[in-house]
């Protein structure tokens, strides 16, 4: 393994983050700020819905957030960390580096994911400003924490492999991820729906990933944790395997 | 020869478009010397270059640098290799230390302060080591682009089209600084569609077009090899025309009828020159000055594919 050249990936692209700290860590930190002002305490309070053993409709709303963050962010930091150099060409020196692609891909993935979790857990610590939240299963969140930060700056490597220019870098995360996380009962339980809406729903991968993370902190949710699990893990794989694939084939790497 | 650094066999590409970019190659590159890969727009080298490096996946044949084969041994191979590209590719918010000391470890290097001190004094960077990129002038980006390239301490150094685009001023710097690598110990390719750099810098040309490596030759020996050479004649008194007892040796007038021109072949069995002269002589041409100039690689090239077309 060469861990150095690793590193030095891994640091370049934490380094390209930390230039951009400040709006990088201020905005997630008002963005919740504000879901709390409207849901925890204006629309909060008289929320009569079911709230899985959450202390208050404000703590149950706080993985959803982290969710919802975390997913964007994992989507975003990765797809701009290998679309980046191929776009200005720098690209030619990680591909003429020693180095194979596993490790290429561990030292853009590991730092996309480290900044995805940094702000996940900065949202947490926020939500904590507002309100009590209690952790259930503390190294388990943690856990699943990375474990989907991982599989989404997967994902988000093939979009900036695949991408051909900064919208298309735009177009899932905003298209697909932000809906099916709000539909994926970031805010509310999707128990609560009416059919055939809450069949649907179970459609949606976004609803395990969302509830599994839920059931961390309180302990219950709308699947059990072994099914989300078992779907965050099969997304891993899928993206792994599509990872793999576009290095054997170039895909847009290599002529 | 000496143990090659570099041996290329039948190495070949043709691009998904269905482009043949290069036809399979044979070459072999010697410890120490400076390699030029001349041929115009679109011939292959970057192509070949790029193979060598990793950049782009071979269509057939094999190569190896410094024993170790670039596809099976990629890893050793590429820790002998360092690349310049064609294009301007840098990270212009990055400071030129921080991205030099990135290249090496991305190479596996551990770091080291003394080295990188080094290198950049030796490319008077060092004095810019804490500014940004974005705040350097072409000529010292590109000289970063080759610090980052040798940061990693490689045997052999590929440099692609180094002074395309760039002034006269620095690309004399540009060949000194070639020539100081070399005596650094660093084994050089460079590619060129200038002729000029070819005769100034290398020890071997390869000529290359159409994805064909048409010749490899050292420099003065194809010089000699195909030179040929231009016999002028100051006159004493202007000339109107060409005497046409002068016809068979297709000779030229030129500055306004105050020199004669004759091209010949150096090598050859006869060149033609003595019984120009005695002509001349007979003719009662008077002349203050004579001189012959050696041909330059451009009317070498010029004839190579000249000829490569006929055939
Ligand atoms: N990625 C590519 N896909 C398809 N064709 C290419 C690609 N890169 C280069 N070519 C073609 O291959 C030929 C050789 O190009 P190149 O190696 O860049 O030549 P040079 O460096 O000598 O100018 C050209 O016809 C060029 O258009
Ligand atoms: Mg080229």
């Amino acid at each position: 393994m060469n861990w150095r050249g690793i590193g030095s990936i891994y640091r370049f692209e934490m380094h390209r983050f930390a230039r951009t700290l400040w709006t990088g860590l201020v905005v997630p930190v008002i963005t919740t700020s504000l879901y709390f002002i409207v849901f925890g305490s204006a629309i909060g309070r008289n929320f009569s819905g079911d709230i899985q053993g959450a202390a208050s409709y404000g703590a149950f709303i706080v993985p959803g957030l982290m969710m919802l963050s975390l997913l964007m962010e994992s989507i975003f930091n990765a797809s701009f960390g290998i679309h980046m150099p191929r776009f200005t060409g720098t690209i030619y020196e990680i591909l003429s580096a020693p180095l194979s692609p596993t490790e290429t891909v561990i030292g853009y993935v590991g730092a996309a994911a480290t900044k995805a979790m940094t702000v996940a857990l900065v949202i947490l610590a926020t939500a904590h400003i507002f309100v009590e939240v209690q952790i259930a299963h503390p190294l388990l969140m943690l856990l699943f924490l990375a474990l989907i930060a991982i599989t989404f700056c997967l994902f988000g490597f093939i979009i900036g492999v695949w991408a051909k220019g900064f919208e298309q870098l735009q177009i899932i995360p905003m298209l697909v991820v932000t809906p099916l996380t709000f539909l994926g009962g970031a805010f509310y339980s999707v128990a609560a729906l009416d059919e055939p809406w809450r069949t649907i729903t179970f459609f949606n991968p976004f609803v395990y990933l969302i509830n599994g993370f839920r059931w961390t902190f309180f302990g219950t949710s709308d699947v059990s944790f072994g099914i989300s699990l078992a779907i965050t893990g099969g997304l891993l794989v899928v993206c792994i395997a599509l990872v793999g694939l576009i290095f054997r084939t170039g895909y847009r790497l290599k002529a | 020869m000496s143990e090659p650094v570099l041996s290329i066999s039948g190495l070949s590409k043709t691009y998904a478009s269905g482009t043949v970019a290069l036809k399979p190659t044979d070459l072999e590159i010697a410890r120490g010397e400076i390699f030029a890969l001349l041929g115009p727009n679109g011939a292959g080298k970057t192509t070949l270059i790029s193979m060598l490096c990793g950049l782009v996946t071979p269509s057939g044949g094999s190569a190896s640098a410094m024993g170790h084969d670039i596809i099976r041994d990629y890893r050793a191979a590429r820790r002998e290799i360092g690349l310049v590209p064609q294009e301007m590719s840098i990270d212009i918010f990055e400071r030129v230390i921080d991205t030099v000391n990135f290249s090496r470890t991305l190479f596996g290097k551990p770091k080291d302060p003394a080295r990188i001190e080094q290198l950049l004094r030796d490319l008077s960077l060092w004095d810019k080591r804490n500014e940004k990129l974005k705040e350097l002038s072409g000529g010292m980006k590109r000289r970063v682009m080759i610090a980052k390239a040798l940061s990693h301490d490689p045997e052999i150094l590929f440099l692609d089209e180094p002074t395309a685009g760039v002034d006269v001023e620095l690309r004399r710097d540009m060949w000194d600084m070639v020539r100081r690598l070399r005596e650094s110990g660093v084994t050089i390719i460079l590619t060129t569609h200038y002729i000029e750099e070819a005769e100034e810098m290398a020890d071997r040309v390869g000529v290359i077009t159409g994805g064909d490596l048409i010749l490899v030759e050292e420099k003065k020996a194809l010089m000699r090899k195909l030179g040929k050479k231009e016999l002028t004649l100051v006159l004493a008194e202007p000339l109107s025309a060409v005497p046409p007892e002068l016809a068979e040796w297709k000779v030229t007038l030129e500055d306004d009828g105050h020199e004669l021109h004759y091209v010949f072949d150096a090598t050859a069995e006869r060149t033609g020159v003595p019984s120009l002269m005695r002509k001349i002589s007979d003719l009662g041409i008077a002349f203050k000055d004579l001189s012959t100039k050696q041909s330059s690689l451009e009317d070498i090239f010029v004839q190579l594919v000249h000829e490569r077309r006929a055939a």
